[in-house]
């Protein structure tokens, strides 16, 4: 695991090769009528395989606009982004979609399970996008929800899981495609303590096991505290990078968690 | 791309909303049934037309005495008796693009066998009749040649005449009275049905012309009314046409710009005007109909669009997973096809069906043919795939950041 103190990607020749994530100055305007909004100011990041990073900051302090920039849902006005130093800064929609399939597996505060779709349906969608056989989209969807322990609810609907079954089958469906980096905006903005720590434990279990670099934007300190490294945004520039001191681990903070006597997955 | 997968998905979505796609369908289903029914109508009406056509004979011409002035009052064509025996002759002998020719001359009268009687019109040709009206005989013969020089007093009957002299016997070889004389029986034509003006073609009865001017009629010997002529094929029947013309004026001695004593009509164009009438009523019934289908288009449209409203979020959460628009695009398109196709479908059986129906209950003729269906099933999966781009180009069109914040 590689500590970065400095996001500048000149300083970190040496690792470079390693670099998963190289954003260069990279800059977004939207424009919204007249007004210009310049979301971000020149930001460089770059996250190294099989670091945990927690990205920070107020609302509007260009934080998802970053992680929407980092997981190709969108493009720079300015600079450049290197994903496995592939610059796809200038891509068009057809090949960031491909990209998108490829190499980023996303997990969202609300879910985003397709309704009306069972589980295990869910976690095959991005092999469809990518031209897996039926075959082999359901055996490795079945390798995926058995990473996160679902192998007991493919046929369940979204409406019949509890929130934090729907963020684990969102994270075996990020996870289905073996991406790079898995990018998870808010993930457990949405459910409760004692599940909030469950999923973080399958986050830090997917990175410690295997390797994946996980990026997570949050709002909660003591979430950001179970990741390797944190970076800091505030008014499109990234004003802290640093790495974690005392980190949790989920698996002794749940057993720190005073027994509910009910079903852990009882969030609901 | 994977097309199991977006047919999958399509039947899903499809439904999901069950009355809402049976509803959408139902506009195509009304469009697709009427272009088939109207179009069948209008296609039977032609058939049917044709068919009188040629059970006139095809080829043929008619040539009528012109019309006879008066003290000044016109008496209207056909009225003089312009056109003779040697006429007729010499339209035989001098026109080779002619194949048979003859004079008409029509008289009426009681035939009575036994305690049977009918009125009937009574036709008098010569023996080329058949080959000019392309009527066969059923039973018998026609008459000869001879018969036609010797006015023999022989006759040729139709279907209905025979079936109302001689119910259940044999009528060849029979004698029958014609306005009291003996007549031999020879021959029964073949039943040929309604005429386009609603007569029936076999009330009716054929002898020789010459025996209805010697035998029928009273003192003065009656003029020909007409001639009928085929031509040798259908472009012979045009230069007969002009030839027939030529020679009667000749034969006349009807000087430079003087006009006509005769007519000469051409059935080809009796054909033409009708086919073309016909057609037009095809035409218009079936774009009656096709309205009927893009306003059943319109109804794919406007529900599409609202599917693509409804599934924005899932249209984000599929491109954040790496759904090409493209893929989007046809996600949708494959949907609205599906509603048009399955409307079509339903739609043809449905026209089939009416048609069938109006055939069977009404008697009129209907012909459901391949060509039409093929058309409309065709017009209406294009009118999925036209109705259905708009939609699926929006859905493919969004922002996935966008579709994935939409609540």
């Amino acid at each position: 695991m590689l500590e970065t103190p400095a996001p500048s990607s000149t300083v970190q020749q040496a690792p470079k090769a390693d670099a998963v994530i190289r954003l260069e100055r990279i800059h977004k305007i939207y424009k919204m009528g007249d007004i210009e909004v310049h979301a971000l100011h020149g930001a460089s990041l770059s996250v190294y395989r099989g670091e945990f990073v927690a990205i920070m900051g107020p609302s509007g302090s260009g934080k998802s606009t970053m992680m929407n920039m980092i997981g190709c849902l969108d493009r720079p006005t300015k600079g450049h982004y290197f994903l496995e130093n592939q610059d796809v800064s200038q891509y068009n929609k057809a090949q960031l979609a491909d990209i998108r399939n490829q190499r980023v597996g996303f997990v969202f505060q609300s879910f985003n399970l397709v309704p009306r779709t069972s589980a295990i349906e869910n976690v095959e969608l991005p092999l469809v996008y990518a031209g897996v056989g039926s075959s082999e989209r359901l055996k490795r969807a079945r390798e995926a929800l058995a990473i996160v322990g679902l192998s007991d609810r493919e046929r369940s609907m979204p409406n019949q899981l509890s929130g934090g079954q729907q963020q684990r089958v969102a994270i075996a469906r990020a996870l289905v495609n073996r991406p790079s980096i898995i990018l998870a905006d808010e993930p457990t903005g949405a459910l409760d303590t004692r599940t909030s720590i469950e999923v973080m434990g399958i986050f830090q279990r997917l990175n410690r096991e295997r390797n994946l670099t996980i990026i997570i934007v949050t709002h909660e300190p003591d979430i950001a505290q179970y990741a390797s490294r944190i970076v800091h945004f505030r008014d499109g520039r990234i004003r802290r990078d640093t790495p974690v001191e005392n980190r949790r681990d989920a698996g002794e903070a749940l057993k720190e968690l005073p027994p509910l006597g009910a079903d852990e997955d009882d969030d609901e | 791309m994977n097309f199991i997968a977006i047919l999958k998905v399509a039947m899903r979505a499809l439904g999901r909303n069950k009355m809402r796609s049976a509803l959408t369908m139902l506009g195509i289903i009304i469009g697709v049934g009427a272009v088939i029914a109207m179009v069948s109508i209008g296609q039977g009406a032609q058939r049917m037309v044709q068919d009188q056509i040629s059970s006139m004979g095809s080829n043929m011409l008619y040539v009528m005495p012109g019309n006879m002035m008066q003290g000044g009052a016109s008496m209207g064509m056909g009225a003089a008796s312009t056109l003779t025996d040697e006429d007729v002759q010499a339209i035989q002998r001098e026109i080779p693009a002619v194949a048979h020719v003859s004079p008409v001359v029509r008289s009426s009268g009681q035939l009575v066998f036994g305690n049977q009687n009918w009125f009937v019109q009574i036709q008098g040709t010569n023996e080329q009749f058949p080959q000019i009206r392309s009527w066969k005989v059923q039973e018998g013969e026609f008459f000869t040649d001879a018969d036609v020089q010797s006015a023999a007093r022989v006759i040729v009957l139709g279907k209905t005449v025979a079936e109302r002299l001689f119910p259940g016997m044999d009528p060849v070889g029979q004698t029958i009275r014609v306005r009291n004389l003996p007549f031999r029986v020879t021959g029964i034509l073949e039943a040929k049905g309604q005429s386009m003006v609603g007569q029936d073609q076999d009330d009716t009865a054929v002898i020789p012309y010459t025996t209805v001017q010697r035998k029928l009629a009273g003192r003065t010997i009656p003029a020909i009314n007409q001639a009928m002529v085929t031509g040798v094929s259908e472009a012979g029947s045009k230069l007969a046409e002009k030839q027939i013309a030529d020679l009667l004026r000749q034969r006349h001695k009807i000087g430079p710009g003087e006009s006509d004593d005769f007519m000469v009509r051409n059935m080809a164009d009796v054909a033409a005007t009708s086919a073309q009438l016909t057609t037009i009523m095809t035409l218009l019934l079936g774009s009656i109909a096709a309205i009927s289908l893009i306003v059943g288009g319109i109804g794919i449209m406007n529900i599409m669009l609202v599917s693509v409203t409804e599934r924005t979020r899932e249209i984000g959460i599929r491109m954040a997973v790496g759904a090409r628009p493209n893929y989007i695009r046809l996600q949708f398109l494959t949907e609205s096809v599906l509603l048009s196709l399955m409307g079509g479908l339903i739609g043809i059986m449905i026209g089939g069906s009416i048609s069938l129906g109006i055939s069977g209950f009404l008697g009129w003729p209907t012909l459901v043919s391949g060509l039409s269906v093929f058309v409309s099933f065709a017009f209406a999966t294009a009118i999925g795939v036209f109705f259905g781009y708009y939609p699926a180009h929006k859905a493919a069109a969004l922002d996935p950041i966008e579709a994935l914040r939409y609540e």
